[in-house]
């Protein structure tokens, strides 16, 4: 199963770059969004994937999964949210400011430098 | 801190003084104030003489930085000596006629600050031991200089001799300080003397061919040797003292100061011979042909120098060979009292004409040769001084011009002689650039003072014309009187200052008792050849208007001037054409070289490291995640392709979602959980901030293919896998989570796992996590209420009802 999840987190990395090179925010936004998901799940796989139970303690079982990749995308997640919801708030306010989502419309002046 | 480094540091302390009594220095010329110091300086170190000559040498240590090895060491034998005399000596006669040239209309106190600094920058470079302090007054002069070439800053021409000349001698100086290194690499000492020490190190050495050449492209620079002049003549656009000391008597003398001093350590290697014996020797034979050809008086001293500069080194070079053969060292031992001796009568005649065409700057208005004449009935003083001084610079007898142009010409036709790889094939070549450039020094020399003082006076001149102030024909008379003086009686050099100069050029200790004397007898070849120059001279003089055509063949664009702006203005539009192209303000671009670099980077430490890829222990595929993998793939299909961002929203959510699905098969409750409800939130976001945004059309457009953006993506991709495949199969350690899952309950006292490493075996992490959504929430709240620029009340109000929504 792990060949096939580092599968899927790599095109997950390849469809965020796709997007994320695009010129509009929102598909910019949307790379970032699935490039999480794939940091998310190879962290998961690193750590080894149905070796045992849910990490919760159990006098019946004696092998459990590893809890420490979980802890790590349990903050990884809340981090990636609270990214994705100021970006999304900053491409709103770029629109409201600059009426546009496209990226190469908001270079500013050129010439003055 | 002795005697002697409080002389070298006087003149700065003295800069410090006069920049602090600025605005008590407005009834008396802040010159007189200056003058002082380096009278000071010069009768000290004339005091010296008599121990230098008992070759007790003077060396005093000064710690400033001994742990990277820069020490102030100042170290006084007879070739340092030589020249702080003559550092000091002719700053005072420079000051005394400043006095005289400059106005109180002038920023005299940034002047002499200037001219202080770089006196003990100067001083600083010719009495040092420590390589690294030697460069650091070396650089010092580079500066100091540049400040006084642009001191009438308002002018453009100043600016650009300065900035011309900074750029150039600061790249020869740094390079120097890449000799330096080598040689420090080589000995593991930054003293000079103990470099002489241990020489055969340096001989065996492979890097001493990179210090050669790196420390002579330092000091060709400096001393404006050819293809590196061409800074001199630009740099006359500084005030005429200041052309006068730094431009001809001594900051150009600092790049021969280092070539003598270093003689003793390469004179082993036929490099450092033939290196300066040929650019010397091209320096000195294209110099004084293109000083023939210069109208304005200062150009033609500055390309004089650039000559004169250029016999002395092919005379160190000479004395470097005889260093290197050991035999006929008669012949060489009288190179290095030649370099010597013209070095003093250079500095003397030189300094002197400077401060002569300042002077008929000063009381005429032009230094155009077109627009001078017949001064000689109205500046008689003036016009002898030139006469004499002009003379010992065309070498003629019985000034000391004439001397030491005699040895020189000895010396070159005695080359011929010398054992020393195949110098001998090629020795005619030595006397013949040698008398040629005699030849042209013998003309711009004659017409330097015929075209200025004889003929018919013009009225061409922007003042009328009339003789300088005695303040201001002192320093000149001096010097002119020294010219006589030493031309008379040369013997009275030999024995105090030349002798031990050259004997500390060549290293050695036993006395040269060197005479010279005018009269070599009817069989010296010297003889015959000046008369030859004279003749010749005076030949071309006459004929010179038809023969001056061959100039106009040298054309504007075969010049060394023109190659250097053509590369200043070249380097200038292709870094900024290099900057537009991949600084061109599109964020794509840049991820592109981001992810690009790192796909590269990537492959290439697979490349050479290799990579073992072994699935050994995958667990086993269900059916259900299969289907879960392949809705997300399905889903990550549509979000890259359909133009309607609604529905890639909700493919978003849906690869969310199937996230969650397969964490809870991995078997992470948790992480199901929250996956879920974040998930959610997103999506809710996402849906909100979508019905403020009303162009869908521009989603639309960018929608479409990109080749180059898709290979880098399937290249991030395959790196992606690759580097997960060779991680996951190549575990180097068992994890550390059994201790937690061991501990969970005993330590913790918690049953689930995932959530105990949260708050307690790594609650720091999920402190600052917290602080981070603390952090994002500000940033949503005060990016949609902060109004840096408010703009009308209307749109005010319909932002307000737009936040409370949110």
């Amino acid at each position: 199963m792990e060949l096939i999840t580092i599968i899927l987190a790599g095109i997950l990395f390849g469809a965020a770059a796709y997007l994320m090179l695009s010129k509009n925010i929102i598909r910019i936004i949307f790379g970032t969004a699935v490039l999480s998901h794939g940091a998310h799940l190879m962290l998961l796989t690193m750590g080894e994937l149905k070796r045992g139970a849910v990490p919760v303690l159990d006098e019946t079982v004696d092998a459990y999964a590893d809890p420490l990749p979980q802890a790590l995308i349990l903050t990884a997640i809340v981090i990636a949210f609270a990214l994705t919801a100021i970006i999304l708030v900053l491409a709103l306010r770029i629109y409201k400011e600059l009426g546009t989502n496209d990226i190469e419309k908001m270079k500013g002046d050129q010439n003055a430098d | 801190m002795t005697l002697i480094h409080l002389a070298i540091l006087l003149p700065i302390i003295a800069a410090v003084i006069v920049g602090l009594s600025k605005k008590y220095s407005k009834r008396i010329h802040t010159g007189w104030l200056v003058l002082p110091v380096p009278l000071l300086i010069v009768i000290y170190f004339l005091t010296l003489i008599p121990d230098v000559n008992r070759h007790d040498v003077l060396y005093h240590s000064m710690n400033v930085m001994p742990n990277i090895g820069l020490n102030f060491d100042v170290y006084v034998d007879g070739l340092g000596l030589l020249f702080a005399i003559l550092i000091s000596g002719i700053g005072a006669l420079v000051v005394l006629y400043s006095i005289g040239y400059l106005s109180h209309r002038e920023d005299l106190t940034s002047f002499y600050i200037y001219l202080l600094i770089f006196m003990t920058a100067m001083l600083g470079v010719v009495l040092n031991d420590n390589v690294l302090g030697l460069y650091l007054f070396w650089e010092l002069t580079s500066i100091s200089s540049f400040l006084l070439i642009a001191f009438w800053y308002n002018r453009e021409r100043s600016l650009y001799g300065a900035t011309k000349s900074m750029l150039i001698t600061m790249g020869g100086g740094f390079l120097m300080l890449g000799g330096f290194l080598s040689l420090y690499l080589i000995t593991g000492s930054f003293s000079i003397r103990e470099m002489i020490a241990q020489v055969d190190l340096i001989q065996a050495s492979e890097l001493a061919p990179i210090a050669i050449v790196l420390i002579l492209l330092g000091a060709f620079t400096k001393s404006a040797q050819f293809p590196f002049y061409i800074w001199l003549p630009d740099a006359m656009e500084a005030p005429t003292p200041v052309s006068a000391y730094l431009h001809s008597a001594t900051m150009v003398k600092a790049g021969l100061y280092l070539v003598a001093r270093f003689t003793p350590i390469f004179a082993f290697s036929e490099l450092w011979v033939w290196l300066i014996l040929l650019t010397g020797l091209i320096t000195l034979a294209w110099a004084s042909f293109n000083a023939v050809k210069q109208d304005d008086l200062k150009a033609m001293l500055a390309f004089s120098t650039v000559s004169q500069l250029g016999l002395i080194m092919s005379l160190l070079g000479l004395g470097a060979l005889g260093v290197h053969t050991g035999a006929a060292e008669e012949l060489f031992t009288v190179a290095i009292v030649a370099a010597v001796f013209h070095l003093i009568n250079h500095a003397t005649f030189k300094g002197a004409l400077f401060m002569l065409v300042g002077i008929i700057d000063h009381e005429s208005g032009t230094r155009s040769l077109k627009r001078l004449g017949g001064l000689m009935t109205i500046m008689p003083i003036t016009g002898t001084m030139t006469a004499i001084t002009a003379a010992s610079m065309a070498g003629l007898p019985p000034f000391n011009g004439f001397l030491s142009k005699e040895m020189f010409l000895e010396v070159m036709v005695n080359i011929r002689h010398a054992d020393f790889s195949f110098l001998s094939d090629v020795s005619i070549l030595f006397p013949i650039l040698a008398v040629f450039g005699s030849i042209f020094t013998f003309i711009y020399s004659v017409i330097l003072f015929k075209e200025v003082f004889l003929g018919k006076e013009t009225e061409d001149t922007p003042k009328t014309p009339h003789e300088a102030p005695w303040l201001m024909l002192a320093s000149p008379l001096i010097l002119s009187l020294l010219v006589i003086v030493f031309g008379l009686f040369p013997n009275i050099l030999s024995q105090t200052i030349i002798d031990p100069a050259a004997m500390g050029i060549l290293g050695t200790t036993t006395a040269l008792d060197t005479q010279i004397y005018h009269w070599h007898g009817f069989d010296s070849p010297a003889l015959w050849l000046t008369v030859f120059i004279i003749v010749s001279g005076t030949l071309l003089y006459m004929t010179r208007h038809h023969w001056m055509f061959i100039y106009e063949y040298h054309k504007e664009h075969f010049t060394l001037n023109y190659l250097y702006d053509r590369g200043l203005v070249y380097s200038r539009i292709s870094s900024k054409q290099l900057n537009d192209k991949f600084v061109n303000g599109n964020v794509s671009h840049y991820l592109a070289y981001v992810l690009g670099f790192f796909v590269i980077v990537s492959i290439y430490t697979f490349i050479v490291n290799g990579m073992a890829i072994d699935i050994r222990t995958a667990s086993p595929i269900t059916l259900q995640e299969m289907i879960v993998v392949t809705i997300i793939l399905i889903a990550l299909a549509g979000i890259l392709v359909v133009k309607s961002r609604m529905v890639a929203l909700i493919l978003l959510g849906s690869i969310g979602f199937s996230m969650a699905l397969l964490f809870v098969m991995f078997r992470s409750a948790d992480l199901g959980l929250t996956q879920l409800a974040i998930e959610t939130v997103t999506t809710t976001i996402f849906l909100l901030v979508f019905s403020k945004l009303p162009d869908k059309e521009s989603y639309k457009y960018s929608v479409k293919l990109n080749i180059p953006h898709l290979i880098i993506s399937v290249g991030v991709a395959l790196t992606a896998i690759i580097i997960g495949y060779s991680a996951y199969s190549n575990r180097l350690f068992d994890p550390i989570s059994q201790f937690h899952i061991d501990n969970v309950y005993d330590l913790a006292a918690g049953g689930n796992m995932v959530n105990v490493i949260l708050v307690d075996f790594r609650g720091f992490d999920t402190l600052f996590e917290t602080l981070v959504f603390a952090i994002a929430g500000l940033g949503v709240y005060s990016m949609m209420r902060l109004r840096l620029n408010t703009k009308k009340e209307g749109d005010d109000h319909e932002e307000h009802i737009d936040e409370s929504r949110l």
